[in-house]
């Protein structure tokens, strides 16, 4: 979106990261991190793309996952009464990332097993989502694909892919993309190198995605101090509406 | 230009939400209604969360009915004790109508209530509107046809609790305001909207109250009906989005303007069968999205926290 004009600044980063890791050769395989450390959420906000960038020995694989905060996950299932859709059951979910991204160098299923990738938790189909209402396991499997569907149609969950590049034998590069609804909190960036099915080494960043601004303070007093921002409401609106009919008056 | 809503927490179009409260204000201005019972379900149809659409409404109509209420009571169309004793009844109806809607919306089950309450008020009065205007227009033409009474007398007449009400000159139980206030109230809560569209019929044709009096009346408790469901919105489920309702306040207010100029240039019966189609419309729309099979069955409840 708004990355080219930055091209440049990257490129002076990506040859300060690998003179770094000329240094450093020896005791890491791997050097990462990010174009921005955190995503403010202002009135402007429809979106976002940041880019992770680092350089690696060259021999292997990169896989990047990166994981927004936990938290607790409700899916209701709608089905037909009286020939209209509402819902019926749920399923109460712990543990769930509020956002998930992966991305490799090429499939998952080529650069390591089946238990290491479990073991790191990498790739959406090996998350652990737990149901907490004590839901038999057939019937929270629905919930769980119907979970991972939903969240990768909101956008929130990036679909297995793997659009790392590595350029040169050394320097990789991923595009990380945010969408608008995007949830507040800490998130955690996992770069991993892998060789001969092992990850060799790990480098990690975090990453704050807050509400900035007007949109903040809209968003605190709305729910810490709700009676004062119900009130606050009203008189703008009394105020706007006494506005209106003064400026229109003699029209 | 995209905004990002801190309450609807999405980002949406902020010209294009101004020429839906600039329409709405249009119609509204036209025609002499609220239109909150328009505005809200076309929120919902662009993908604003139904309560936030509903509580952020709710806020709007407090800014629309001052302005309306103002003018009509320089002219002093206003009868100050019919409305308090509504008002009585609307506070009652309001507080309740929150109150279910919050237990419906940890349910689950909020979505489909608004959107029963819409198919079901829509369809009433975009069908009394069509058919309304269709046997104007025919007396109209064949001017022999009888006129209806205006005041009958009913069971309603023989209700406890008689009061005097100089200004509409009525001597009526406070009984009928006071139930047509709690009725509007909760549909105040449950809609969104000022009610006007269910209150003005119910004073005219229930009550018996001058028509000069209806509009003004209506307006001024509406005020205070709104700004209650607002309050508790506020309060219970912070679903009202100040600045998404600012930006509809000012297109609707500019829109009013227009609206009126536009309503004088055309024929009275002819606009209100335009506005039973459009009502009709939309009404046939919610009802759409209730019945066909949706997309995709499962989704996500009001996140309760991490």
């Amino acid at each position: 979106m708004r990355i080219t004009p930055k091209t440049a600044f990257f490129v002076s980063l990506f040859a300060l990261v690998l003179t770094k890791t000329t240094a450093m050769e020896a005791a890491t395989a791997l050097v990462a991190d990010l174009s921005r450390d955190h995503i403010e959420i202002t009135t402007s906000f429809s979106g976002t793309r940041l880019l992770l960038f680092g350089a690696t020995e060259g021999v292997g694989d990169v896989v990047v996952v990166v994981r927004g905060p936990n938290r607790r996950e409700v899916i209701r299932k709608k089905e037909r009464v009286l020939g209209i859709w509402i819902n019926r059951e749920a399923v109460t979910f712990g543990g769930v990332p509020g956002y998930y991204f992966q991305a490799s160098t090429r499939p998952l299923s080529q650069i390591a097993s089946k238990n290491i990738l479990s073991k790191h938790r990498i790739g959406t189909a090996r998350l652990v989502l737990k149901p907490l209402d004590g839901t038999s396991p057939a019937l929270a499997n629905n919930y769980r694909s119907a979970l991972l569907r939903l969240k990768q149609d909101h956008g929130l969950y990036t679909v297995p892919s793997f659009p790392i590049k590595i350029t040169g034998g050394r320097l990789f590069r991923a595009e990380l993309v945010f969408p608008s609804n995007v949830p507040t909190g800490i998130y955690a960036a996992e770069i991993y190198l892998f060789q001969n099915g092992r990850p060799v080494s790990i480098s990690r960043k975090t990453l704050t995605v807050r509400k900035a601004g007007i949109e903040a303070t809209i968003f605190e007093f709305a729910h810490q101090h709700s009676a004062i921002y119900g009130i606050f409401a009203i008189l703008v609106a009394l105020f706007a509406g006494w506005l209106a009919g003064v400026i229109f008056r003699k029209v | 230009m995209d905004l990002y809503f801190p309450i609807a927490e999405m980002s949406l179009n902020a010209p294009m939400l101004f020429g839906l409260g600039t329409g709405v204000g249009i119609l509204s201005g036209m025609f002499g209604v609220g239109g909150g019972f328009l505005m809200t379900p076309l929120l919902i149809f662009i993908g604003v969360p139904p309560a936030v659409a509903v509580g952020t409404e709710a806020n709007q109509v407090v800014a629309a009915s001052v302005s309306g209420a103002l003018a009509h009571w320089r002219r002093g169309n206003v009868d100050i004790k019919m409305g308090v004793v509504i008002l009585i009844g609307g506070f009652i109806g309001s507080t309740f109508g929150v109150g279910i809607f919050t237990r419906l919306r940890n349910l689950g089950h909020i979505d489909v209530v608004i959107a029963l309450f819409y198919v079901t008020f829509l369809g009433i009065v975009g069908v009394l509107m069509v058919t309304e205007s269709v046997r104007a227009w025919l007396n109209s033409r064949n001017p022999t046809a009888s006129r209806r009474r205006l005041h009958q007398h009913t069971w309603m007449h023989g209700l406890p609790f008689k009061i005097r009400f100089r200004r509409s000159k009525l001597y009526i139980s406070a009984l009928m305001p006071l139930s047509i206030g709690i009725f509007v109230g909760i549909l105040s809560a449950i809609m969104g909207v000022g009610g006007g569209f269910i209150m003005v019929p119910a004073m005219i044709y229930l009550l018996g109250m001058p028509t000069s009096l209806v509009v003004g009346t209506s307006l001024f408790q509406i005020i205070f009906v709104t700004a209650n469901v607002t309050f508790l919105q506020s309060v219970q489920n912070q679903t009202v989005d100040i600045i998404l309702a600012l930006l509809l306040v000012v297109g609707s207010v500019i829109g009013a303007q227009i609206g009126t100029v536009l309503g004088a240039k055309l024929r009275g019966e002819q606009l209100r069968a335009l506005l039973g189609l459009i009502v009709l419309a939309v009404g046939l729309r919610v009802a759409y999205d209730l019945v066909a099979m949706p997309s995709e069955l499962y989704s996500f409840a009001v996140s309760g926290g991490h």
